[in-house]
């Protein structure tokens, strides 16, 4: 059976930044198995933009830091900041340019999942190496991309293993393997960290030498070690192995899957059978997201409309389906920021916690301000001679030539909490209905 | 003092009731029910967001195990500021040395709780809930105190929280917490938003309505006090922190009525290079709060706020080889106001009884809430649960 508008609707808003009516329309003439085939067969690896040059290559000179004098040292953290900003506002022209969506909100995903950021890595280069590895594998193998994780420079200086050393063990990404990557808590034993820690011992970043990863076999320790019930002389990648073979794993992956694309409270009944079909594929993700967007609660009509927008979705939404113009996406991320992610830099290696706690006080009032000036045209880093809010001509047609009722249903995933009065003036409903609560909602 | 008022301080107080030697004389008296809230108090929690170092914070420099078990990370002896001949101040705190002579500086030391979770998501989920190790609980401590009994209803809100952390204690389904990084941008943009009394069966929409309406009742109520207040006439560090507390001492100053104001200072997670780190993140912390009793002392406000340090655990005695110290237990923390009795209370963790190299808790954290539930706003502390939390005898 063909989607409805409101599926269709439903599907870009969960899957993507939400959709127009041209892009809804064409969803309609599938079902819903055809629909979820074609946006995964769209995830692609490869960006269609890519970052300024000077961030992908500057690393600590050879010789170290030590001989800069103060002003120098203070010159060369600021390159960095500003390559961090520039990388930043790279990651929004990709999530403003993808034809595909889903690839960005599952390297989104990982991100959050796998974290790192610039304030503790300093490395902007690391970070966006990071950020093509995770594309690499955003719905390839969870297995390879937990392998390749944790041999990952970012990773490596973000939680720690660069100083994680045969006789002074750092347990930092061993917790975090067991706890946040992996199998949550309850499923290990402090023992199990501080034994899974020595496994990781060694595994360094030739910081000074093109920043790759370097297993320091002098620094390795290799005697015997006792990890979530097994026994061996184990080294990182054999600790991997034990994570992934560990029943708890895939219902913890799936159930952060759930989370994020079907509802807030996941129903244990389907994501048992969903972390069975994803153990039993051998970790693949595009499978376990078929199945997961096929599953009879993505699509409830009880769960449309029931979780908050993060700020990348509510700008980067915004933007796309406006068609408004940007200029500097630099500014995007700064607006990001105030709204409470700043890409790159997460809070800490929990990553964002999101649902509602994106929505307090502070970060509301800026989500408003930010929409209502966006809408005028003074925001989003526009021309000020661009200031005629949306380009009516150019994209955004639809405002004019759908009924009030489609408009609606493209803006918003349940009614405004204010109804609409009875306008004729088509940019006064838009702007209302953008500036409803119900707005934040996807 | 009369009869009323003693009555008054003894349910109030309740351990002034336990330590006087004639408690039954005192007991005759009648005591009906609770006594009033003193919503006329504040409490100002700060957030020691990462796991602070108490070993580093209050050291035991008299322990020769302290320096053996850090060689590289421990602050030498003659930079302690020493407290006692067996405890000192991290040097960084020198600035909190007047408010401990002049006694409004209390330390509890040993603070921690049984089978302590070394992460820090689940163990600051932990403090801020007021649950046990393995028990989960999915609302702050403060918002469930508020739940059974809430600060009046013309408070401007429950709990302001400033900074960037999130609301910690002060969330939950029925607290009004109101966060302000930038005051004077809050009013400014709230004043376009219409105030509105829907809710909802959808729980995200139910949660963006019941903030919509606490902003505007906040800023409403905040835009009045402010513009009748004066500016502050002290100067503030310009840290993070610094400009978080000068912020409260302007909501105190313009008496903006409060039960709680929640600030934060970090990130203390040091687990690599921790001394440089650690040392500016303690100057920050004591310059910003010798600033905020300034101002607020100037407001006449001293007596009316409790300061009180929080952090989801400790680091381990041992350091790292990065020069650093990673995920602990009990830790010290500090309490701070014009009421409080200064000392040193409980004693510090035995570095000589180790559990798996971390430091045993002597004093349940719960004992500290217990203390600001009871003692300071004299409400019930029925939601602490069954188990016995005894209140501090730190407040006077």
């Amino acid at each position: 059976m063909a989607l409805s508008f409101q599926e269709a609707r439903h599907l870009l808003a969960r899957t993507g930044f939400g959709g127009n009516p041209v892009e809804i329309n064409q969803l309609t003439t599938m079902d819903r198995q055809a629909a979820v085939d074609s946006l995964l067969a769209g995830v692609g690896q490869q960006t269609v933009t890519s970052p300024p040059q000077e961030v992908l290559s500057a690393m600590p000179p050879p010789q170290g830091m030590k001989g800069m004098s103060f002003e120098q040292k203070k010159a060369f953290r600021q390159e960095r900041n500003d390559e961090a900003l520039a990388l930043k506002g790279w990651w929004y022209q990709e999530l403003l340019a993808t034809p595909s969506p889903l690839t960005e909100r599952l390297t989104l995903f990982w991100h959050n999942h796998f974290t790192s950021s610039y304030k503790k890595v300093k490395w902007p280069a690391l970070l966006y190496r990071q950020n093509v590895l995770l594309r690499r594998h955003t719905a390839g193998s969870f297995s390879e991309l937990l392998f390749q994780v944790a041999k990952d420079p970012a990773m490596i200086l973000y939680l720690d293993t660069q100083t994680n050393r045969k006789d002074h063990p750092n347990e930092n990404f061993a917790r975090e393997l067991f706890e946040l990557f992996t199998l949550g808590e309850g499923h290990y034993r402090e023992n199990d960290i501080k034994e899974a820690a020595r496994a990781f011992t060694g595994w360094h970043v030739a910081l000074r030498h093109g920043g790759g990863f370097v297993f320091n076999r002098h620094q390795h320790d290799g005697g015997v070690k006792r990890v979530l019930g097994e026994t061996g002389m184990f080294g990182g990648d054999d600790v991997l192995s034990i994570v992934l073979d560990h029943p708890a794993c895939a219902a913890y992956v799936t159930t952060k899957l759930w989370r994020e694309f079907v509802s807030d409270q996941p129903d244990l009944h389907e994501v048992e059978r969903l972390a069975d079909l994803f153990r039993t594929s051998g970790y693949h993700i595009k499978p376990l997201l078929r199945a997961l967007f096929m599953s009879p609660q993505f699509w409830a009509p009880e769960n449309r409309g029931i979780l908050v927008k993060s700020p990348v979705e509510l700008i980067v939404g915004t933007i796309r389906i406006f068609q408004l113009p940007t200029r500097e996406t630099e500014v995007l991320a700064k607006y990001g920021r105030r709204l409470g992610q700043d890409l790159f830099d997460p809070p800490n290696v929990k990553g964002w916690p999101g649902g509602t706690r994106w929505i307090t006080s502070t970060t509301l009032l800026n989500r408003w301000q930010l929409l209502q000036r966006s809408l005028r045209g003074t925001e989003l880093g526009m021309h000020p001679h661009q200031g005629t809010m949306i380009d009516m001509a150019h994209g955004s047609a639809w405002i004019t030539e759908e009924s009030l009722d489609t408009v609606q249903t493209v803006l918003t995933a349940v009614p405004p909490v204010s109804p609409l009065p009875d306008t004729a003036d088509r940019w006064r409903a838009v702007q209302q209905l953008v500036m409803d609560p119900v707005y934040q909602l996807k | 003092m009369t009869r009323r008022e003693l009555l008054r301080l003894s349910a109030t107080f309740p351990f002034i009731l336990l330590m006087h030697p004639h408690p039954r004389r005192l007991f005759a008296a009648p005591v009906q029910g609770m006594p009033q809230p003193r919503w006329d108090r504040v409490l100002m929690l700060i957030e020691l967001n990462g796991g602070n170092d108490g070993l580093n914070t209050l050291i035991p420099y008299g322990d020769e195990r302290y320096y053996q078990a850090r060689p590289r990370v421990a602050i030498p002896r003659e930079r302690v500021l020493q407290l006692n001949e067996k405890v000192g101040l991290h040097y960084s705190l020198e600035p909190l040395m007047p408010l401990w002579r002049e006694q409004e500086l209390a330390w509890v030391q040993g603070v921690g709780y049984a089978n302590p979770n070394r992460s820090h998501f689940r163990s600051i989920e932990i403090w801020e809930t007021g649950s046990d190790s393995e028990q989960i609980l999915d609302e702050g401590w403060l918002a469930r105190l508020f739940e059974a009994s809430p600060p009046p209803p013309d408070f401007t809100a429950d709990g302001i929280v400033l900074g960037r952390r999130d609301a910690g204690p002060l969330s939950g389904k029925t607290v009004r917490t109101v966060a302000l990084e930038d005051p004077q941008q809050f009013l400014t943009q709230a004043s376009h938003v219409p105030a509105i009394e829907q809710t909802s069966s959808n729980r995200a929409l139910a949660h963006i309505l019941q903030v919509q309406r606490e902003l505007t009742h906040a800023a409403g109520d905040l835009t009045r006090r402010l513009e009748q207040s004066s500016s502050l006439q002290t100067s503030f560090p310009a840290s993070p922190i610094g400009r978080q507390l000068q912020t409260a001492a302007q909501l105190l100053s313009a008496k903006v009525p409060v039960a709680v104001i929640k600030v934060s200072i970090g990130s203390f997670d040091t687990h690599a290079n921790q001394l440089n780190h650690h040392e500016r993140l303690l100057k920050e912390l004591a310059e910003g709060i010798v600033a905020f009793r300034h101002a607020v002392e100037q407001a006449g406000q001293w007596d009316s706020v409790l300061i009180m340090t929080y952090s989801e655990f400790g680091r381990r005695v041992g350091e790292n080889a990065s020069t650093g110290t990673d995920h602990g237990t009990a830790a010290p923390h500090l309490l701070l106001g014009g009421m409080v009795k200064g000392g040193l209370y409980g004693t510090a963790p035995s570095l000589a009884d180790l559990q798996e190299g971390d430091l045993r808790h002597h004093i349940d954290y719960r004992s500290l809430y217990r203390t600001v539930i009871t003692n300071w706003w004299g409400l019930p502390a029925i939601m602490l649960g069954k188990q016995d939390f005894p209140a501090i005898d730190c407040l006077a």
